[in-house]
């Protein structure tokens, strides 16, 4: 090699190793959590949104006034994807986690590991004031708040007014599962219900068994051989014969077993839409279908939402609750300000925004008096009494057992047997809880 | 009864050279070889060693990823464990028809394709490649979503575009059955994969002497004569190779059924359940067990075509 290449060729790998070193130590700079200027950097993993979690961060940002900044790292799509990525990190003692949005159902898992910095009682007190209910249920673990609430979501149910008067059905009193299969069947409309072998099922099926008066889990405990199910009880056994019920009333449409909250809302928005239970985002979808020129005005106009159906009439209904509770990172080199920046991201304000631009429900109460709330969400009041009634789902560290021997067991949703299933399940959740079975 | 033997053999020197008379040149030859191999072969070893071994070691624990203060030491107890579940033969069961099925199609498949490659016009081989070879540019986890939208019951056109086919109609959920949801991941595999399996033996078609070809044409063998004495005896190893190839990696099939179904309706690969209990469930003991038990059968599946059907890895690469 000619002496004048060879040492272009060196000089070329002295500046690759040079920029390699600066890559590396600019990346181990940002991993300690301050900017160029010395100002805390928070980073906050969101899950993916329409950008409304980065506006918030903005917002924080600029009222910290230089204390601290907020940046933000988007999660994958799937709530067991964000958590399947968090937990891995959290095991390694990731200190670049400062906040996170996290699910309802995983919190107790985040918190019984040791993953989430404790919240300090004044930040607790302060950020549960006129929060509903279900959203603190839903970010308490072993009689601890261990998240801050943040949104909360609830499904309801979503009717056609067109069909439910056709139907005679009287959609200012509570309705009933039965009667809202009887109605479909007269008028030959769909039931719209997520069967799909997915988390949406565990959903559904929290919702029937908590409206039957009874829980997936019957007695809780962090150990799990300890914990006791409660699906053969009389309200699990009553939860299978619904779901069974509407599986096979032959007004699910033929892909049931592969529906998700995408596609009964597609359903919906068909001629033969009737009933659905669903998200408040169905109402936006619709109207951004009206927009679009895919969908009639009219039909959007015939939208009318509810309380979640009764498992048995005269005992209310306890609806599904979701959502995003923020956590903050147990190895956080800034947990303090952490606590206070999501004092900022939950403030009333924020909220009203969230809901308002990104169909997010608030878990903050005051926020469903808001006009621009209502002006955008007319089911708003619906909603917050929604979520006064939800139930959240099973609240256990082992929740992906629990969930994912549920979605075995009662999928297809056709299948279920009320006499088999319940006990079938609880052998495979027991089973696998103890670690002598697959999942 | 008389038995003949042969004389015995007369005592000869040992056929192997003695070391000294390795030649310099050969020396520094062999050492050349390890330098240029050395770091290549480090570089694996800690690539692929390490973790089978790491995942060995875990599968002789009860260890939760979320619970390292409580790991303790089981010995084989999660193999047992998995051995007599059902649902780890089911799914053995589903990646082998999987396997048998994407690795049969494709190589008939494959094959007309390398043939039409290798007679194509000088002129249009190259373009001809390139368009072949599109599926197998696309990553997996698209391709799967293509298919999954293209057989959606909502989404779909393939309801609506195939509706003249019996059985096939706008109400058709192709992922509401065992036996659809397979049909679809399947043709996704083959989709993708086939294009692999033919350039495999297009090198393949490539080796075959053309005198041969020739000779038998003059002596008047027809093209199936040819195609079954000339052709096909000629390319063994390297249809062995493609085989062995794809039969391994048809076995680790992972992303078109955690695009297409999650595992839904019976149909779980033994990759996707060691990524139920190792990502999802965050047994690490346990998932390791099945990593291990993967392993071992892939291992398996190599060595039976290697030794059962002497397949000559060298030959394939043209080096004899």
């Amino acid at each position: 090699m000619p002496r004048t290449t060879r040492t272009r060729v060196r000089s070329r790998a002295k500046l690759l190793g040079a920029g390699a070193a600066a890559v590396v130590a600019a990346s181990g700079l940002a991993a300690c959590g301050s900017s160029d200027s010395g100002v805390p950097e928070l980073v906050w993993y969101t899950n993916p949104d329409s950008g409304g979690q980065a506006e918030i961060a903005s917002r924080c940002t600029d009222a910290a006034q230089g204390r601290y900044t907020i940046s933000t790292a988007v999660l994958p799509r799937e709530a067991s994807a964000q958590r399947e990525q968090l937990v891995r990190r959290l095991a390694a003692n990731d200190s670049s986690i400062d906040i996170m949005s996290l699910d309802p159902p995983f919190i107790p898992e985040f918190a019984q590991a040791g993953f989430l910095a404790p919240v300090p009682d004044d930040v607790a007190d302060r950020v549960t004031e006129d929060v509903v209910e279900s959203a603190i249920e839903g970010s308490t673990w072993d009689g601890e708040l261990v998240a801050v609430p943040f949104w909360a979501n609830t499904q309801l149910l979503w009717y056609r007014t067109s069909v439910a008067e056709a139907a005679g059905l009287d959609m200012t009193q509570p309705v009933t599962w039965d009667q809202i299969i009887t109605a479909a069947q007269d008028q030959d409309v769909l039931i719209g219900v997520q069967g799909i072998r997915a988390e949406a099922l565990t959903v559904w099926f929290n919702a029937l068994i908590e409206s039957a008066g009874g829980s997936i889990i019957a007695e809780n405990s962090t150990d799990p051989e300890q914990i006791e199910l409660g699906l053969t009880s009389e309200a699990g056994i009553r939860a299978a014969e619904v779901m069974r019920n509407i599986a096979t009333s032959g007004q699910v449409g033929p892909a049931l077993s592969t529906g998700n909250e995408d596609s009964t809302a597609t359903g919906f928005e068909s001629d033969q839409g009737g009933f659905m239970v669903n998200y408040p985002f169905v109402y936006p979808r619709g109207l951004a279908a009206v927009e679009a020129g895919t969908l009639d005005q009219a039909t959007v106009d015939d939208y009318a939402a509810t309380i979640y159906p009764q498992v048995d009439a005269g005992t209310e209904a306890a609806p599904p609750y979701g959502g995003i509770n923020l956590g903050i990172g147990a190895f956080s080199e800034h947990t303090d300000l952490a606590y206070e920046a999501t004092e900022c991201i939950t403030s009333t304000e924020n909220q009203a925004y969230y809901f308002v631009t990104n169909g997010n429900p608030a878990s903050d109460s005051t926020v469903y008096e808001d006009q621009a709330v209502l002006d955008e969400f007319p089911q708003a009041p619906v909603i917050l009494e929604s979520l006064q009634q939800a139930a959240p789902r099973p609240q256990t560290p082992y929740y992906s057992e629990v969930s994912g021997g549920i979605q075995r067991e009662y999928h297809p949703p056709s299948s279920v047997d009320p006499e088999q299933t319940p006990q079938s399940a609880t052998e495979l959740i027991e089973a696998v809880l103890r670690k002598e079975q697959l999942l | 009864m008389s038995t003949t033997t042969l004389p015995p053999a007369p005592k000869t020197e040992p056929v192997s050279k003695p070391k000294a008379l390795i030649s310099d040149r050969a020396k520094a030859e062999r050492k050349l070889g390890w330098l240029l191999a050395g770091p290549a072969l480090a570089v694996m070893l800690l690539v692929t060693a390490y973790p089978i071994a790491q995942a060995f070691y875990d599968s002789l624990f009860d260890y939760r990823l979320t619970d390292p203060d409580n790991r303790s030491f089981t010995g084989l107890s999660n193999y047992v464990v998995i051995l007599t579940d059902q649902l780890w033969w089911t799914a053995i069961g589903v990646t082998a028809l999987i396997t048998v099925i994407t690795v049969a199609v494709e190589l008939v498949l494959g094959f007309a394709l390398a043939m039409v490659m290798n007679k194509a016009l000088r002129a249009i081989r190259p373009f001809l490649r390139a368009v072949i070879l599109i599926p197998y540019a696309v990553i997996t986890v698209v391709s799967a979503f293509a298919w999954q939208f293209a057989f959606d019951i909502n989404t779909g056109f393939v309801n609506s575009w195939f509706a003249w086919i019996p059985g096939v109609g706008a109400d058709t959920d192709w992922f509401g059955d065992t036996g659809t949801s397979l049909f679809v991941i399947c043709l996704a595999e083959i989709w993708k994969t086939t294009p692999f399996i033919s350039l495999l033996l297009l090198a393949g078609l490539a080796q075959v002497p053309e005198v041969l070809q020739e000779a038998a044409q003059v002596d008047g063998a027809t093209w199936w004569q040819r195609m079954r004495r000339v052709t096909l005896p000629n390319m063994k190893a390297a249809i062995m190779v493609a085989l062995l190839f794809r039969t391994l990696d048809a076995f680790r099939v992972f992303d078109s059924i955690f695009v297409m179904t999650a595992g839904a309706n019976n149909t779980e690969s033994v990759s996707f359940l060691a990524y139920r209990q190792t990502i999802s469930r965050l047994e690490i003991g346990l998932g390791s067990a099945v990593s291990v038990l993967l392993f071992i059968v892939v291992v398996l599946i190599a060595f039976t075509f290697i030794k059962g059907f002497k397949v000559d890895l060298a030959q394939a690469r043209g080096d004899s």
